[in-house]
C-alpha cells in the first residue's frame, strides 16, 4: 500500500508541472494587455511602462514561466496584480469558503442521489423509478443560474426566509453561515445528485442481477441485507470515482453558483483574474486546485480498496 | 422501499432540522448603524496613489480624506484644507490645513505629512497620480498648517485633481512602516478606519471617533460588498441583505420605484458614452469613415439617441452630443443634438461616393448593455445605407485594440471628471493619452492648451465652446448619452445625496 501511494504521488509531480505549463501557455495566448487595463482611464505612459517592467510583461513567456516556477519552489505564489494581496492569502481566504460549499453540496448530492438511485434500481419499472428518473433529468437539465435566481426571488426576496447570498464566516455567526449555505448547496448539489442517482441506479441494476446476489438471496438473507451489504457495496465503486471527480470540480470553484449567490470562492476568483489578466492569481489557484484534484483522486483509489477488498492487492 | 431508505432517514432529518434552525436563527438583527453597500465590482489596491477603479474611489470616500472636495453643484468645499489661495500669476497655490487633525494611527495631519504624500504621488514608481500632478514643480512647507505648491505653469485643473485620489492624505508613518503592504492595511485620514478586507467579499470600515467631522458621521460601521450581477445586487437589497446599492440597472428602475422596501436616488454623471472613430491611427483609419467627415456625419444622422436611450435603458440616461453633461457650466446648450435624418444621411453617403450598403466594423464590449446598444445602432445605420458588423470583445482586449489603432469604431465610455479638462484634453487633444483615434485638429489643440492654463471661467467657457463646436463638426467621437448614477437604498437610510461624480459620501447619512 505504501509503495502504491508513493508511486502515485511521484506520478503526480509531472502532471502538476504539465498543468502549470499549459495554463501559463494558454494565458500568454490571450489577447489584451494587462498594463493598459491596470493603468486606468488616464493611460499614463510612465505608469504603463512601470507595470510592464514590474510584472515582466515584456519578457518572453518561457522566461516568465521559469521566474514564476523558481518563486513557487521557494514557497511564494506572488501577489495579485490587481489588489496587491499575496496569492497565498487569497487562496487561504477562499479555501474555507469553497471547501464548505463543496462539502454541503456533496452532502446534498449524496443524501438525495444515492438513496434515489437505489430505490430506482430496486423498484425498476415502477412509478417510483420513473419519478426518480424524471426528477433526475430535471436536476441535470435545469441551469444552476436560473434555479439560483428563482430561489433568491422566492425564498429570499418574497418570503425573507433565507439570506439571498453572501458568505458569513462560521466564526462570526454559525447560524448565518449555515443559512447562507442552504440555497447554494441545494442548487449545486441537486445537479450532482442527479448524476449520482443515474450512476447508482445503473450500477445497482447490474449488481442486482449478478450471481453473488442470487446466491445471497438463495441463502435466505433479508432483502435489505442483500441490497445494502452485497449489491450496494460493489455498486458504490464507480460512484466513488465519480464522487471524487465531482468533488475535485467543486474545489476548483462553481462559478455560476458563486456569482448568483455572491459567494467569494475559487470560481469567482479565477474568472475575475482571467478577465483582469491577473496571471499570478490564475497560476496560483490552478496549481492549488490541480493539487487538490490529484489528492482527491488518490483518496478515491484508497477508498476503493476499503470498499472492495479484492482491490487491496 | 422503506427498508432501504431507513438507514439514511434519521440523518436526513437531523440535517434538515439543523438547516431549519440555521434558517430560523438567520433573522438576527443587523447592528443599528451598520450600513451595507453593494458595489458593482471589487475595489483594487487600497492605496490612492496606485488605485485605478471607480469603486475604489467609493471606498476611499470613507477611508481617506482629500485636501478639498466638491459638492453636488461641483463647487469646491473644504476637507483637510480649510482655505486656499492662488498667486497672482496662477503659478502657486497656498493651502491652510485644519488644526488638530489626526490620522487613524494617531499621528498628526500637518503640512509635512501632506508634503510627504504629494511627493510620494509625484515620485513613487508605479504611481498613477504622476500625470495628474505633473504641473507641480515643488512643495514648500511654510508652517505646520500651511504649505504652498509651486507650479511649472498655471494649471487651474490642479484643484480638481486634489479633490480626488491625488489629494488623498495617508499616514506617512504607516507608509514608511508598511511599504507595499500598505494597500492591504491602509491607514488614512477619513471618517472611517480600515477594519478588514476579504477579496471579492467585503471591505469593512468603522467610524473613526478622532475625525475632525465625526459629529456629522452617524454610521458606526460600513461594509462594502462587491456583487457584479445587477439582478443579484438588487435582490440582495430587496431581501434586506444590503442597505444601499450603486448602479441599479435602468431596466430595474420600474420595479424599484414600485417596491416599498426600496428608495431610488439618481443624478446625471460627469461621464459619457460615445462612438470613438479611428480617424488617424494607422492603416485602419484609412477608410472613407476615417477620412471623409461626410461619412461620419451620415452615421450620426442615422442615429436616434432618444430611441437608443429608451430601448436599451428605459429612458434613464441623459442624451448628449458633447463631453460635459447638461447642468454643468461647461455644457453648451446652443450646440444642439443632431436629430435623426435618414434621407440626408443617404444623400451624404452618395456624395461621398462610397458603395451602398457601406460596410463598417464596430467593436462593442461583451456586456449585455453594450451589445444591445450595438444592435440598435446596427439596425438604425442599416436604414441609412451602412452595413455595420458588430465585433464583441471583452474589456482587456478592447483596450489593446484601442491602443494599437486596431479598430474602425469602438463604442466606449469615459467615467468623467469634474474639471472639463479631464473630459476634453485626454480624449481630444492630439497628444491626449486616450485619444486613441489620434484625432488631430490644431484649433482644438490650441483651445484645449489655453483652457488648461487660464483661471478665468468665462475665458475657459469660450475656449471649450470653441473646441466642442469643432469636435461636433469633425466627429472623431459621436457623443451619445451621459449615464445617470442610479442608487437604490432601503427606506431606513436617510440623508444620502448623490453627487455627479458617483461617489457615495457618508457625511450626514443615517440609518433608522
Amino acid at each position: 500500500m505504501q509503495g502504491f501511494l508513493l508511486s502515485r504521488l511521484a506520478i503526480s509531480m509531472p502532471t502538476l508541472l504539465i498543468v502549470t505549463v499549459l495554463v501559463f501557455g494558454l494565458q500568454s495566448l490571450l489577447p489584451g494587455d494587462i498594463a493598459l487595463v491596470l493603468a486606468g482611464e488616464e493611460n499614463d505612459p510612465a505608469g504603463i511602462a512601470f507595470i510592464r517592467e514590474k510584472y515582466r510583461l515584456d519578457d518572453p513567456v518561457p522566461i516568465r514561466y521559469l521566474a514564476w516556477l523558481v518563486q513557487v519552489v521557494q514557497g511564494d505564489l506572488g501577489h495579485s496584480i490587481k489588489t496587491q494581496i499575496p496569492v497565498t492569502d487569497l487562496i487561504l481566504q477562499k479555501l474555507p469558503v469553497t471547501a464548505q460549499l463543496a462539502f454541503w453540496s456533496m452532502l446534498v448530492a449524496l443524501l438525495i442521489g444515492i438513496p434515489a438511485g437505489i430505490i430506482a434500481a430496486v423498484k425498476k419499472g415502477t412509478a417510483l423509478d420513473h419519478t426518480a428518473n424524471a426528477v433526475g433529468l430535471a436536476g441535470l437539465s435545469i441551469p444552476n443560474f436560473w434555479l439560483g435566481i428563482m430561489l433568491i426571488m422566492v425564498v429570499a426576496v418574497e418570503w425573507g426566509a433565507l439570506p439571498p447570498g453572501g458568505y458569513t464566516p462560521p466564526t462570526e455567526s454559525l447560524a448565518d453561515n449555515l443559512a447562507g449555505m442552504i440555497m447554494p448547496a441545494f442548487v449545486l448539489g441537486s445537479g450532482i445528485a442527479a448524476v449520482f442517482m443515474r450512476h447508482t441506479r445503473s450500477a445497482m441494476l447490474s449488481a442486482l442481477t449478478a450471481d453473488y446476489v442470487r446466491t445471497a438471496r438463495a441463502k435466505g438473507l433479508f432483502e435489505r441485507t442483500v441490497i445494502v451489504k452485497h449489491a450496494l457495496r460493489n455498486a458504490l465503486v464507480p460512484v466513488i470515482t465519480l464522487g471524487a471527480l465531482e468533488l475535485g470540480q467543486l474545489f476548483s470553484g462553481a462559478v455560476l453558483t458563486e456569482t448568483v449567490f455572491n459567494i467569494p470562492g475559487f470560481g469567482r476568483l479565477v474568472v475575475e483574474a482571467v478577465f483582469n489578466r491577473d496571471y499570478a492569481v490564475v497560476q496560483g489557484v490552478v496549481l492549488f486546485t490541480a493539487t487538490a484534484y490529484i489528492l482527491l483522486n488518490l483518496l478515491a483509489d484508497l477508498l476503493y480498496a476499503l470498499v472492495n477488498p479484492r482491490l487491496r492487492g | 422501499m422503506t427498508n432501504q431508505a431507513r438507514p439514511t432517514s434519521p440523518r436526513l432529518l437531523a440535517w434538515a432540522a439543523g438547516l431549519a434552525l440555521a434558517a430560523a436563527l438567520h433573522a438576527a438583527p443587523v447592528a443599528a448603524q451598520h450600513l451595507r453597500i453593494g458595489l458593482q465590482e471589487d475595489a483594487d489596491a487600497l492605496d490612492p496613489h496606485v488605485a485605478r477603479t471607480f469603486v475604489g474611489r467609493i471606498v476611499f470616500a470613507g477611508l481617506c480624506d482629500k485636501l478639498v472636495d466638491y459638492d453636488a453643484g461641483l463647487r469646491f468645499v473644504p476637507q483637510l484644507a480649510t482655505e486656499w489661495q492662488w498667486s497672482e500669476d496662477g503659478k502657486a497655490i497656498t493651502f491652510k490645513l485644519r488644526p488638530g487633525m489626526r490620522f487613524h494611527d494617531g499621528e498628526p495631519i500637518d503640512a509635512e505629512a501632506v508634503k510627504f504624500n504629494l511627493t510620494r504621488a509625484l515620485t513613487m514608481q508605479g504611481s498613477l497620480r504622476r500625470a495628474e500632478l505633473g504641473a507641480v514643480a515643488s512643495i514648500d512647507v511654510i508652517d505646520p498648517l500651511t504649505f504652498r505648491m509651486n507650479l511649472r505653469e498655471p494649471n487651474p485643473t490642479l484643484l480638481s485633481q486634489l479633490a480626488d485620489r491625488s489629494g488623498m492624505i495617508m499616514s506617512p508613518k504607516a507608509l514608511r512602516e508598511l511599504g507595499t503592504g500598505f494597500a492591504t492595511r491602509p491607514v488614512c485620514s477619513g471618517p472611517f478606519r480600515f477594519v478588514e478586507r476579504v477579496s471579492q467579499d467585503r471591505i469593512v470600515l468603522e467610524k473613526f471617533d478622532g475625525h475632525w467631522d465625526a459629529a456629522n458621521i452617524h454610521i458606526q460601521r460600513v461594509t462594502y460588498r462587491p456583487i457584479p450581477d445587477t439582478t443579484v445586487r438588487f435582490s440582495n437589497l430587496q431581501a434586506g441583505a444590503l442597505d444601499m446599492i450603486e448602479r441599479l440597472a435602468p431596466n430595474d428602475l420600474g420595479a424599484a420605484r414600485t417596491d416599498r422596501r426600496v428608495r431610488v436616488a439618481e443624478i446625471v454623471s460627469l461621464g459619457f458614452q460615445s462612438l470613438l472613430i479611428n480617424t488617424n491611427h494607422g492603416p485602419r483609419s484609412e477608410t472613407p469613415l476615417g477620412r471623409d467627415p461626410r461619412v461620419r456625419e451620415a452615421l450620426e444622422l442615422s442615429l436616434d439617441r432618444q430611441a437608443i436611450n429608451q430601448v436599451a435603458f428605459a429612458g434613464a440616461h441623459a442624451i448628449g452630443n458633447q463631453p460635459m453633461p447638461p447642468g454643468t457650466e461647461y455644457h453648451f446648450a446652443d450646440l444642439a443634438v443632431t436629430q435623426r435624418n435618414v434621407a440626408r444621411a443617404r444623400q451624404l453617403l452618395q456624395e461621398a461616393g462610397v458603395p451602398i450598403p457601406f460596410p463598417i466594423e464596430m467593436q462593442v464590449i461583451n456586456s449585455t448593455d453594450a451589445q444591445t446598444v450595438g444592435q440598435i445602432i446596427q439596425s438604425m445605420a442599416r436604414e441609412a445605407g451602412f452595413e455595420v458588423r458588430l465585433s464583441s470583445v471583452e474589456f482587456a482586449s478592447s483596450r489593446q485594440s484601442q491602443a494599437r489603432g486596431d479598430f474602425q469604431i469602438i463604442q466606449i465610455g469615459w467615467s468623467g471628471r469634474m474639471d472639463p479638462d479631464g473630459n476634453y484634453y485626454h480624449n481630444l487633444h492630439s497628444r491626449g493619452p486616450t485619444n486613441d483615434g489620434k484625432y488631430s485638429n490644431p484649433a482644438v489643440d490650441r483651445a484645449l492648451e489655453e483652457a488648461r492654463s487660464v483661471n478665468d471661467t468665462a475665458r475657459r467657457q469660450a475656449l471649450y465652446r470653441e473646441a466642442a463646436g469643432n469636435v461636433i463638426q469633425d466627429r472623431p467621437r459621436i457623443y451619445l448619452w451621459h449615464p445617470k448614477w442610479i442608487y437604490a437604498h432601503s427606506p431606513r437610510v436617510s440623508g444620502f445625496a448623490p453627487n455627479p461624480d458617483g461617489i457615495i459620501r457618508l457625511r450626514g447619512v443615517r440609518m433608522q
